[in-house]
């Protein structure tokens, strides 16, 4: 099971591209068969083998704040999970 | 009894941001910044005590994507309008956000004696080395060479001057209390420069004086190249001409991170 | 209170104080200095804000921020610092923050000189900045009405969410007179500051301060909001004096110096039995059309005298609607005319001949 998760918001996600070339597992990837309401090619999640570890480096350089970032991590620790 | 695994929420839009998509073009790093600042009020739980002063430039609507109380300032007058703000306003937080034509151009005298005056404001310098809003003309920060659609030659130094470096003769007025130059143009950087705004913010909340994060930033569509291309362009030609670093910091700023 | 003798400059400085204005923003020039000179004295004193700024274009922007978040400020200057303020006023009009601005003429254009003049009219009284404006134009003609001139003006910048500018002269910031000073009024406490001030998102949605409406059919909008408050303002806000009109044949109009000028010439002329009365507008903004025009109706020729070549003649022009003739006499160039001049020129009017300015 992947340790994290991210979440792009297509309403905002405009197709810069930034994330994926930071992510350092590769599992963000332009979705080249759809659209955003704003007409962008959205960023995507493409996580089949669960590598994301929901480190946050997409969200660090989005500049459209349309990355939601999750990560599993023990209960006690969730508090102070955020970066 | 095991610890068993929760999936936590690691990051999410700030409050201080409002829901609205913004307009600047794709990969910008007016959003990185936003962010940035954004986040700091949040943590510093500065956000209802806070007033923007939006500059003339790209960022011109910025009223429309903080959740603070915001006003518009005339092109390169944020600096005075925030001083009329703050000294009226006992308790608040106050900042501006300027581009390099607002702040070094038409704005390079209210600047320079807001930092003159130590006025207890953070200015938040988005410097890009050229005009984004209007299409993309030479800027006091537009390297030596570089093409803007005022310089098509290539900023030529004989009859259009060299670029300002603004930390650097703002760090030398006595009412400067925290000056720096930080990047956006990749993740470690940007990660500095966050630590360097909150820093601004807390010097401004201790009274210090005058602070201003400079943050070497992107054009892509004036530039002509691709976002992450852009990023590239601020590390190869613009770090060189604007170095990185820490120009002014006032004595009691040590303490100030010694505490947190 | 007891009148004193006092200089027009230092009057208004401290009128604006007793008026409860908590900051002054200003810049040396002269003839004005010794408002901002008082100003650094006495609001350090009383615990209000002064900042000499770099420029008058710095000092105007003080006062819209601090105007922005809600408090009574005003500043002052002299016609070539005013057109530096030119620009910060549109921005003030466009976002309706109430700002007092007293404009001491001087001689012009360009760096003129430091003597006194009413050649500012067309500026002021038209707007001054850029876009579809007007602000309300006070003119006083004695260091009383400075004062009480002033007062006046932050209630209505209040009352209006306006401008108000107070248009007065060189002659006026600098000469010494018996007044009386207004009581001190309290400062408003900081949490009773206006509701759309700036004053931190607490408990509340964020307010924005701005004259940006990019959608040119908002644009339009807020234009027409503006007319109607100016229409309220020119319904409610005429201010004007008449001397000896009722049965005149001659009708004199001037404002400011030049009004208090032409008074002691129209005494004069009144003695020699030329039937010639005063009209002193003293809200130039709103011009008093309606008054002038009814004037109009029962002289026979209208003089206007001005210190300036002939700005306020275009509006009594427009009162008149042609009904009878206009002369006009007067001086530019920071000369001041005697009432000898302008008793000349009545004289001229009276007999059917042209008026002449000197040197034209």
């Amino acid at each position: 099971m992947a340790k994290g998760r991210i979440v792009i918001d297509d309403a905002l996600c405009k197709g810069c591209e930034l994330c994926t070339t930071v992510c350092p597992k590769d599992v963000i990837h332009m979705a080249m068969d759809r659209l955003t309401p704003r007409g962008y090619h959205p960023a995507a999640l493409v996580d089949p083998v669960g590598d994301c570890t929901g480190c946050g480096i997409c969200s660090t350089i989005c500049p459209d704040v349309a990355i939601t970032v999750y990560r599993w991590v023990p209960a006690s620790k969730a508090a102070v999970a955020a970066v | 009894m095991t610890d068993a695994l929760v999936e936590s929420l690691i990051y999410a839009k700030p409050d201080a941001l409002t829901h609205v998509g913004t307009h600047y073009c794709p990969g910008c790093t007016h959003g990185v910044a936003h962010r940035l600042v954004a986040e700091t009020l949040d943590e510093l739980g500065m956000r209802e005590q806070t007033i923007g002063v939006a500059p003339v430039g790209c960022s011109v609507f910025a009223y429309n994507y903080f959740n603070v109380d915001f006003a518009e300032a005339a092109h390169g007058r944020a600096p005075a309008m925030a001083t009329g703000i703050k000294r009226l306003s006992p308790g608040s937080i106050v900042f501006t956000y300027q581009g390099d034509g607002d702040l070094a151009s038409i704005g390079a005298a209210e600047i320079l004696h807001a930092a003159g005056r130590g006025e207890n404001i953070t200015v938040i310098f988005i410097n890009n080395a050229i005009y984004g809003m209007t299409g993309g003309q030479m800027a006091p920060t537009t390297l030596p060479g570089q093409k803007t659609t005022s310089s098509p030659l290539g900023r030529d130094v004989e009859t259009q001057g060299f670029p300002f470096k603004m930390c650097e003769i703002l760090a030398q007025m006595d009412g400067s209390a925290y000056v720096v130059r930080r990047s956006l143009h990749d993740v470690a950087n940007i990660r500095k420069a966050k630590k360097a705004v909150r820093t601004a913010f807390e010097v401004q909340r201790a009274g210090l004086g005058f602070s201003m994060v400079e943050l070497l930033s992107s054009c892509p569509t004036n530039w002509g190249i691709t976002p992450a291309a852009a990023l590239t362009w601020i590390e190869e030609h613009m770090i060189p001409a604007f170095p990185l670093g820490d120009y002014k910091i006032h004595s009691a700023v040590a303490a100030l991170e010694k505490s947190r | 209170m007891p009148k004193e003798l006092l200089e027009g400059n230092v009057a208004f400085a401290e009128a604006a104080v007793r008026a409860g204005c908590e900051a002054y923003f200003g810049y040396p020039i002269t003839p004005q200095t010794e408002a901002l000179e008082h100003m650094a004295r006495r609001m350090p004193e009383l615990g209000r804000v002064f900042v000499q700024a770099e420029s008058e274009v710095a000092a105007i922007n003080m006062v819209y921020g601090a105007a922005s978040a809600g408090a009574r400020v005003m500043t002052s200057s002299s016609s070539p610092g005013v057109s530096l303020m030119m620009e910060g006023l549109s921005y003030i009009a466009g976002s309706e923050v109430p700002v007092v601005l007293v404009d001491i003429m001087r001689g012009g254009p360009g760096l003129g000189n430091i003597a006194p003049s009413q050649g500012d009219y067309n500026q002021i009284v038209k707007g001054g900045g850029h876009g579809d404006y007007r602000p309300i134009v006070l003119a006083p003609a004695t260091v009383q009405e400075l004062i009480d001139l002033t007062v006046l003006a932050f209630d209505l910048a209040e009352k209006y969410r306006w401008i108000v500018i107070i248009l007065a002269d060189g002659s006026l910031g600098q000469m010494m007179e018996p007044a009386e000073m207004p009581p001190m009024r309290p400062v408003r406490p900081v949490a009773e500051r206006p509701a759309w001030a700036l004053t931190g998102a607490r408990g509340r949605d964020p307010n924005v301060i701005s004259s940006i409406y990019i959608d040119p059919v908002l644009e339009e909008q807020f234009n027409f909001k503006l007319m109607r408050k100016m229409r309220q303002i020119e319904a409610d806000e005429i201010r004007l004096r008449e001397t000896l009109t009722e049965d005149a044949e001659i009708g004199v109009v001037a404002f400011g110096t030049a009004g208090r000028i032409a008074q002691s010439a129209v005494k004069a002329a009144r003695e020699e039995g030329i039937k010639v009365g005063l009209l002193r507008p003293i809200s130039l903004y709103p011009y008093p059309f309606e008054a002038v025009g009814q004037l109009s109706r029962r002289v026979k020729s209208l003089l206007v005298v001005e210190m300036n070549g002939g700005q306020m003649l275009d509006d009594v022009r427009l009162a008149a609607e042609g009904r009878v003739p206009v002369s006009f006499y007067g001086r530019m160039g920071g000369i001041v005319p005697m009432p000898d001049e302008v008793l000349d020129a009545i004289r001229k009017v009276h007999a059917g001949q042209p008026v002449a300015l000197p040197g034209a």
